[in-house]
């Protein structure tokens, strides 16, 4: 788990106070939230609501609602393997389940050592590699599923 | 106010500038269907059933279209009919369409809506459905998503009428439902129980917990003494279920019908409202000569009880320390009663008829020690009563059981918001000055308004008092108290709008219904046409309430009235 430090709830504060009563406060608010603690978890979630005055309902369901915020504590890689078309047929559905069954973490979550965050994606515009994956910037493609645990290791150095 | 003129289907109408398309075309008569749609409070054009054709290039939806000058509206094309009925087999494609077994069936909306429609194949869009498993995590509302049509106006009435806002829509897309955030069970947020999600629920997504298995046992065991105890709200509604019209008294028929049951005794919370006057009255009296905190606040009503305890604990010392009349009724029972009719309190069963889910959380405070066995509410009396295949209609008018049973005008008025303030106000006024009250009536606290206030003049010592109901407002009130705006003596909350009339364990009435038709005031004024049929009208004059405390009780708050009828509350968090 990353570290929250009282800074940072300062600084939700003051986000807080400047979007008080105006359009859009949730979703603006929830945005600074999370280029300030990295995703939106509950006590966030629940100083919003109150700072601003909405439901808590309302900030959960705005949370919910954009794929952009994350709820749990994303990895220090994100891994996106592409599930478009190309990709698709030529079997990156098996090369995320190997990469789901190597860190033993389901889609969308974190693997328990905070490392990896593992995401499905639509085309990522390199189909002559496919099937591709991308771990933060770096780019791997033609991938089979045996590839995977050698690629992951890699950053667990 | 500048008008407009528009045309309807060839019927021309004037509305004020700003009216909706939907709102002219109700002026003209002319019936657009609605589902989400509820006046000022949902207005969200999200199901389209109320589509119209308005000439601009794409259709309109009725209840958020403005109406403009010279328009014309066509809002019967065989197109507009044929998208309506496609638009109710799509809600139906992600529907369990489990009518058959479903308590709302035959008052559904979306029923209602397919038959008017046309809908003649329930599953001719066939596909994935949502799963979700139904929360069953409250002691008074149970959510069961598969019936839901994503209205939203659950949503809509839990923030902005009642200011809990514990539910809301949550994901998107074919994922959206309406649920408690971090999919939390409602019995685990700071829901307050009042149903009012319920209330205007257009389908059984969301229902009250049905407890009538457990009085049909208990009824059925021939070792228990069953009691049961109806509110006064309750006699204002139980007609509609059986199609009497809103607002028809049905107390004889409603004391016959549960000595039909089988309930071994038929006593009257009534009574109970009186007794609650006697304890609530001295206690106000004894805080206003003795310096006690200030405002009192009614508990009657355990939907504003939780809200106080999870929104505002810093004025926890502020509410009587009186238990709901039902649940006085449950200690009386289990003692006195108990006593002279020689029946160990432990073979006695109680079971109160409520037009409020709450009382069925209240009735598992530990405080409460389980003085009440069961609750049920209005609409699943009505279903124990079509279950024994009574002939409600055909009833005799019946009186309910002596000792507990006679009760006076102030208690049948508690039923009503203001009405809890002007019992009190009956029987304060002669305790305090000593003098008969010649006019009985306090007319400044009864009606609709959010907020009502008024000075009363006790022969030299005014007190101001304020009444509000809905927990929506009773937080403005709040507030205004809190921030030193507002000053007053005497506070009556009930969480519901409008009061236990309009509770969230009453008939079902739609939005569409409640605009030509009020409830809140119809049922109201069955219970004020009581009270003054009544020959006594003022608690402290009635002569089983008098015995109580001769033979029981003692004085009103005295130490054996403080062990049975007063309770204490408990700070709750928000989140």
């Amino acid at each position: 788990m990353p570290a929250y430090n009282q800074s940072m709830y300062l600084e939700l504060d003051k986000v807080i106070e400047t979007n008080k009563g105006q359009k859009g406060a949730v979703m603006m608010t929830l945005q600074s939230a999370q280029d300030i603690f990295g995703h939106v978890p509950k006590d966030v979630q629940i100083r919003i609501a109150e700072g601003l005055g909405v439901p808590l309902s309302e900030v959960y369901g705005v949370a919910t609602f954009y794929s952009q915020f994350a709820l749990d504590p994303r990895g220090q890689y994100i891994i996106g393997v592409c599930l478009g078309t190309a990709c698709y047929v030529k079997g990156s559905k098996d090369v995320l389940d190997k990469v789901v069954e190597t860190l033993a973490t389901p889609v969308g979550k974190t693997s328990p050592d905070g490392l990896f965050t593992i995401k499905d994606t639509r085309c990522l515009g390199a189909c002559g590699l496919a099937p591709v994956m991308m771990i933060n910037d770096d780019v791997y493609g033609r991938l089979v599923p045996a590839d995977i645990p050698g690629i992951l290791n890699k950053y667990r150095a | 106010m500048n008008m407009i003129t528009l045309t309807i289907d060839g019927v021309e109408v004037t509305v004020p500038a700003g009216s909706t398309v939907l709102e002219a075309a109700r002026a003209a008569g002319i019936r657009i269907p609605t589902l989400c749609y509820m006046k000022d409070i949902n207005e969200i054009g999200a199901c389209r059933l109320c589509v119209v054709d308005t000439g601009a290039r794409a259709w309109q939806a009725a209840c958020v279209a403005p109406a403009a000058e010279g328009m014309k509206v066509k809002t019967n094309t065989p197109a507009l009919r044929a998208a309506r009925k496609t638009n109710l087999e799509l809600l139906l494609s992600n529907h369990d369409k489990k009518c058959l077994s479903c308590v709302r069936s035959t008052n559904c909306e979306l029923q209602k809506l397919c038959r008017e429609y046309g809908v003649d194949d329930e599953n001719r869009y066939a596909g994935a459905t949502t799963s979700h498993p139904e929360d069953f995590g409250s002691a008074a509302i149970v959510r069961d998503n598969s019936k839901c049509v994503l209205c939203r106006r659950c949503v809509a009435v839990c923030s902005k009428i009642q200011n809990v806002g514990v539910i809301g829509a949550i994901n998107r897309g074919f994922n959206t439902s309406i649920a408690s955030p971090w999919n939390m069970s409602l019995g685990e947020t700071a829901c307050i129980n009042c149903g009012q999600c319920i209330a205007v629920c257009p389908t059984g997504a969301l229902t009250e917990r049905d407890d009538t298995a457990k009085v049909f046992e208990a009824i059925a065991d021939p070792t228990k003494h069953v009691v049961v105890q109806p509110a006064p709200a309750v006699r204002a509604a139980l007609g509609e279920e059986f199609g009497l019209p809103m607002g028809t008294s049905v107390t004889g028929k409603m004391a016959a019908a549960l000595r039909r049951l089988g309930f071994d005794k038929v006593f009257d919370t009534d009574f109970a409202a009186d007794l609650t006057i006697m304890e609530e009255g001295y206690e106000l009296i004894g805080r206003i000569k003795n310096g006690g905190t200030l405002p009192m606040i009614t508990s009657c009503s355990p939907g504003w009880i939780k809200f106080c305890e999870h929104n505002y604990p810093e004025f926890l010392d502020n509410l009587s320390s009186c238990k709901s009349p039902h649940e006085m009724m449950g200690a009386i029972v289990k003692s006195y009663y108990a006593e002279k009719a020689g029946i160990d309190p432990k073979d006695i069963f109680v079971v109160s008829v409520m037009p409020c889910t709450a009382k069925k959380f209240e009735r598992m405070r530990p405080e409460m020690n389980n003085e009440v066995d069961v609750v049920i509410t209005t609409r699943e009396l009505a279903r124990m009563i079509k279950n024994s295949g009574i002939d409600f209609t055909e009833l005799p008018d019946e009186d309910f059981d002596e000792m507990l049973g006679d009760s006076t005008g102030a208690g049948v008025i508690f039923g009503a918001t203001g009405g809890v303030m002007e019992a009190a106000l009956r029987t304060a006024y002669e305790v305090v000055t000593g003098k008969t009250l010649e006019k009985v009536e306090f007319e400044a606290v009864r009606g609709l308004e959010g907020i009502k206030e008024a000075t009363i003049d006790l022969e030299g010592t005014p007190i101001s008092v304020a009444v509000a109901h809905s927990t929506g407002a009773a937080s403005k009130l709040l507030d205004m108290v809190k921030a030193g705006e507002k000053n007053y003596t005497f506070i009556e909350v009930m969480g519901c709008p409008g009061g236990c009339v309009n509770g969230g364990g009453q008939p079902i009435v739609s939005p569409e219904e409640r605009v030509k038709k009020d409830p809140k005031v119809l049922r109201a004024k069955a219970l004020y046409s009581e009270d003054e049929a009544k020959t006594i009208r003022k608690s402290h004059e009635n002569p089983s309430i008098q015995k109580l405390y001769a033979e029981f009780l003692g004085e009103p708050n005295s130490h054996k009235a403080h062990e049975l009828l007063h309770t204490h509350y408990t700070a709750r968090p928000k989140y």
